[in-house]
């Protein structure tokens, strides 16, 4: 099995692409910090009483700090290291899920356009349509407003991180949706398909079984690129303060948090999350189109 | 001229350094038509490429010499290489759909060329152009010219590549594979217009094809390749006329014959199949005992009767407010399949053969007609129930075995689907048995059951398809355009198989192709569609000896035939 794959075409690509090398590595200890964070991290960032106000704004440990806080502190005393595992944690925990329900919303509506045509596909792909000429924020705060308005105050706030995850899911699904239906467009006309028309296969069954798996490659790049943008996205609501709160520090949040000492000469509460959260996005693109390139007949 | 010494081309890649060809020589003179014959993978296109210095990367030049009067090709630098392609040699390609550019008319695209070479004014430029269209014999060229690609047909399309390829008085002219995509009708006009250009204009030619009707057809000179290698070169009428190579007799034997049926094709060797193990001929038997214990005895009547069929196909739109004139795609068809005979269909292409295939399978839906299928009456395509018991009855062998089998299953998984589809055997160990002496069967090794279609060339996947259609046990077969994807020995092979499962089982069969030889080689009785319509419609032996109808005649005298050498022979 390991043979296998180390002898197959696209890790033979692998290993000849620095790039993708790095981009794997940044993110694999990325997200092994992230998954790790409890055990990793000196401290937990999200409990109050661990701080100490007199440890607040202590530069990184070589610009002078101190040696307990490798990346220095914010001004209520948080660890950086901590916080932005932790805050890593959660930005792609929003971003998997996200990604995830957005691509299983997406190619199944995509794939049953593509195969049915007609009336199914107009009505499917109007709607993906003006869901891609609302804004995402627009659409995170409608959800948001939604869910303000009908859940109970206490549950709302459980449910932010459910909420953002839906919002996020809902403007990414047009990506999937108009790539599987492309996709499924030209498989619909191959003869296997034709084939297994013929027999009388149940259609679920031909888009499942016959068509989908012919069509994972693209689908498999678009997934690594919409989750950077979902970690994106995810920053950005946090940032503007639509997202998660400041006392569940992703990594927008930690940004939003850093940028009141932009000007005052603490650099490192802005920089040093913005500079993982850019290493973080960069790396998952670059795997993206590295797959691409894997999956492209052509460029072989 | 062109003198080719000890060429060899190599691709260094991932698994080693490939070898495409291998000491080749050969010299075109001018007014000559040689041609390069030989199956895929033969390296024809290579030798193509090299002499013409478009060599698709990593491949190289590893050895030998390649002049073209005075000048050594080699030895060019890249921006000199780039001056003589298209001054000096010229390329026509196989697809005149994709080698013009859509977007620009084919005036744009013709002077463009000539001003790209020579210093003269556009005026100047369109007046050759004009001239050129005329010469390559299309008329009323001046009015004509300022159309698009899509407005021309495909071989007043391969025309203009022709006119392009001219345009710059070229002394040699490359054509690979230049009358592949077209039909025999004007396959045969634009064959003409070579030679005419050859022998008018003194350009030498290299004709690169696999199909030696072609070859016997126009060319002067001949050099016959396999996997990178000479097997056999020479004046046409002697290489043709009294092959010395049993390559060559082997190639020449496998083409089916226009002039007379064969019962076997006699095959080259090809590497990759199963020997005739005792082990493998025993599964096959017990997948032929499988199979005749299936058969149901036809009854007495017509396996599959047609009448009045249509089928109409929306037209493009033109106005916002008229609907569009339906295209007929087939009118008024009526024929009939006596059981365990083989029924051929020809026609050219857009005559409706696979609209045919397609409305009884029920994949397109017929307008009006009815259709009969051993007595019973077949529901159309669209109100056909998906359990009905005609979809296991009814078996299909697709054209492009590369597109007709699920590149991400496993054979093992294509093969038990129809068993377990249809009810035909429960038990998974049991369907894997029955799949891989069905393999035995078609004559491929039983270790093919778990791997992917990608590991196998074109005549084995046909093969599995054929394995596929047969484990439904159907009674009926429709096999559209089966052998035309493949090279000619594959195709010799498919052929034989074939006619070996109809005989033996029985089968009611009814074969598509443009190709009237391979139609000879397999049909009982024959139809001729011609724009929708079925023109004749007779048995096999007499349409052969006697056609009726003119357009029967007409098609059967452009088919490039062997005929002509068998004097020789």
């Amino acid at each position: 099995m390991w043979a296998r794959w180390w002898q197959s075409d696209g890790f033979w690509l692998f290993r000849r692409s620095p790039a993708a090398i790095l981009a794997a590595l940044v993110a694999v200890l990325i997200l092994g910090g992230a998954l790790l964070a409890p055990w990793l991290a000196p401290s937990n960032p999200y409990d109050l009483r661990t701080f100490d106000l007199m440890d607040g704004l202590l530069p990184p440990l070589w610009q002078g700090g101190d040696a307990r806080f490798l990346l220095g502190t914010d001004d209520q005393g948080r660890d950086m290291v901590s916080a932005i595992l932790y805050g890593a944690r959660l930005s792609l925990l929003i971003g998997f899920s996200a990604m995830a329900i957005a691509s299983v919303l997406g190619v199944s509506l995509g794939v049953a356009a593509g195969y049915w045509g007609g009336r199914f596909d107009a009505v499917v792909m109007r709607i993906a349509d003006v869901q891609l000429a609302l804004p995402a924020i627009l659409t995170a705060l409608l959800i948001d407003g939604i869910a303000r308005g009908l859940l109970p105050r206490e549950l709302h706030d459980d449910l932010r991180i459910p909420v953002l995850i839906l919002a996020i899911a809902l403007s990414l699904w047009v990506n999937f949706a108009r790539t599987a239906r492309a996709s499924t467009f030209v498989e619909r006309r191959k003869d296997y398909v034709e084939a297994a028309i013929i027999m009388g296969q149940h259609p679920l069954r031909i888009m499942a079984r016959h068509i989908l798996p012919n069509i994972l490659g693209p689908l498999l790049v678009i997934m690594t690129v919409d989750l950077a943008a979902a970690i994106l996205l995810e920053a950005t609501l946090s940032f503007l303060g639509i997202g998660l709160p400041a006392d569940s520090p992703s990594l927008g949040t930690l940004i939003r948090i850093g940028m009141q000492f932009l000007l005052s000469g603490e650099w490192w509460i802005l920089w040093i999350p913005t500079l993982f959260l850019v290493a973080l996005v960069v790396s998952i693109n670059l795997i993206g189109d590295f797959l691409r390139e894997v999956f492209n007949p052509r460029l072989r | 001229m062109l003198v080719v010494e000890n060429l060899t081309v190599e691709f260094p890649g991932r698994h080693g350094v490939f070898t495409a060809v291998e000491g080749i020589s050969m010299t075109v003179a001018p007014g000559e038509i040689h041609g390069l014959v030989g199956e895929s993978g033969a390296g024809k296109s290579t030798i193509g490429a090299a002499v013409i210095g478009l060599l698709q990367p990593p491949g190289r030049i590893a050895s030998g010499s390649l002049r073209l009067g005075e000048t050594d090709l080699r030895a060019l630098t890249p921006e000199q290489a780039h001056r003589i392609r298209g001054k000096r040699i010229s390329m026509i390609f196989q697809d005149p759909q994709t080698s013009l550019n859509p977007l620009m008319t084919i005036e744009d695209q013709l002077i463009e060329t000539i001003l790209a070479h020579e210093d003269i004014g556009t005026q100047a430029a369109r007046a050759r152009a004009i001239a050129l269209l005329e010469e390559i014999g299309i008329e009323n060229a001046a009015a004509r010219i300022g159309a698009y690609p899509h407005q021309f047909s495909g071989g007043m399309r391969q025309r203009v590549v022709i006119a392009l390829a001219l345009c710059t008085n070229p002394e040699l002219i490359i054509a690979d594979e230049p009358t592949t995509a077209l039909d025999v009708a004007v396959q045969s006009q634009v064959l003409e217009l070579l030679r005419r250009l050859a022998d008018t204009r003194g350009i030498g030619f290299i004709l690169i094809t696999h199909d030696i009707g072609v070859i016997a057809e126009i060319t002067d000179r001949v050099t016959v390749l396999r996997g990178g290698r000479v097997m056999e070169a020479g004046a046409t009428a002697q290489v043709l006329g009294a092959p010395t190579h049993p390559y060559t007799r082997a190639l020449m034997a496998a083409v089916p014959r226009l002039d007379r049926k064969l019962e076997r094709f006699l095959l080259p060797a090809v590497e990759g199949d199963a020997p005739d193990l005792p082990e493998a001929v025993d599964e096959a038997e017990y997948a032929a005992n499988w199979l005749l214990s299936g058969l149901r005895h036809a009854s007495s009547g017509p396996a599959l009767e047609i009448a009045g069929l249509s089928v109409r196909f929306k037209g493009t739109r033109t106005s916002l407010f008229h609907a569009p004139e339906p295209f007929a795609a087939l009118s008024d068809i009526a024929l009939s399949v006596k059981p365990g005979t083989v029924l051929g269909v020809v026609g050219e292409s857009g005559s409706g053969k696979s609209t045919l295939a397609r409305a009884i399978v029920g994949l397109v839906n017929p307008a009006a007609g009815a259709m009969r299928f051993a007595g019973e009456g077949l529901p159309y395509g669209r109100v056909r129930a998906r359990s009905h018991p005609v979809r296991r009855a009814i078996q299909m062998v697709f054209q492009d075995p590369y597109s007709s089998l699920n590149s991400r299953h496993r054979i093992g998984e294509i093969l038990a689907e129809p068993l377990k589809l249809y009810g035909i055997e429960r038990d998974p160990a049991q369907r894997r048995r029955l799949a891989g002496a069905m393999l035995a069967l078609v004559g491929l090794a039983p270790d093919a059951i778990d791997r992917y279609p990608h590991q196998f060339s074109g005549g084995q996947r046909q093969r599995i398809a054929v394995a596929r259609a047969l484990l439904a046990r159907p009674s009926f077969l429709i096999c559209d355009e089966p052998t035309s994807a493949l090279d000619v020995s594959i195709q010799a092979q498919v052929l034989n198989l074939l006619k070996d499962l109809q005989a033996r089982f029985g089968l009611t069969i009814l074969f598509i192709s443009h190709n009237l030889a391979v139609v000879r080689q397999m049909a009982d009785d024959i139809v001729v569609l011609k724009a929708g319509r079925i023109v004749e419609a007779g048995p096999s032996e007499a349409f052969f000896a006697a056609p009726q109808h003119p357009y029967s005649v007409e098609l059967l005298s452009l088919t490039p035939s062997l005929a002509l050498l068998d004097g020789a022979a």
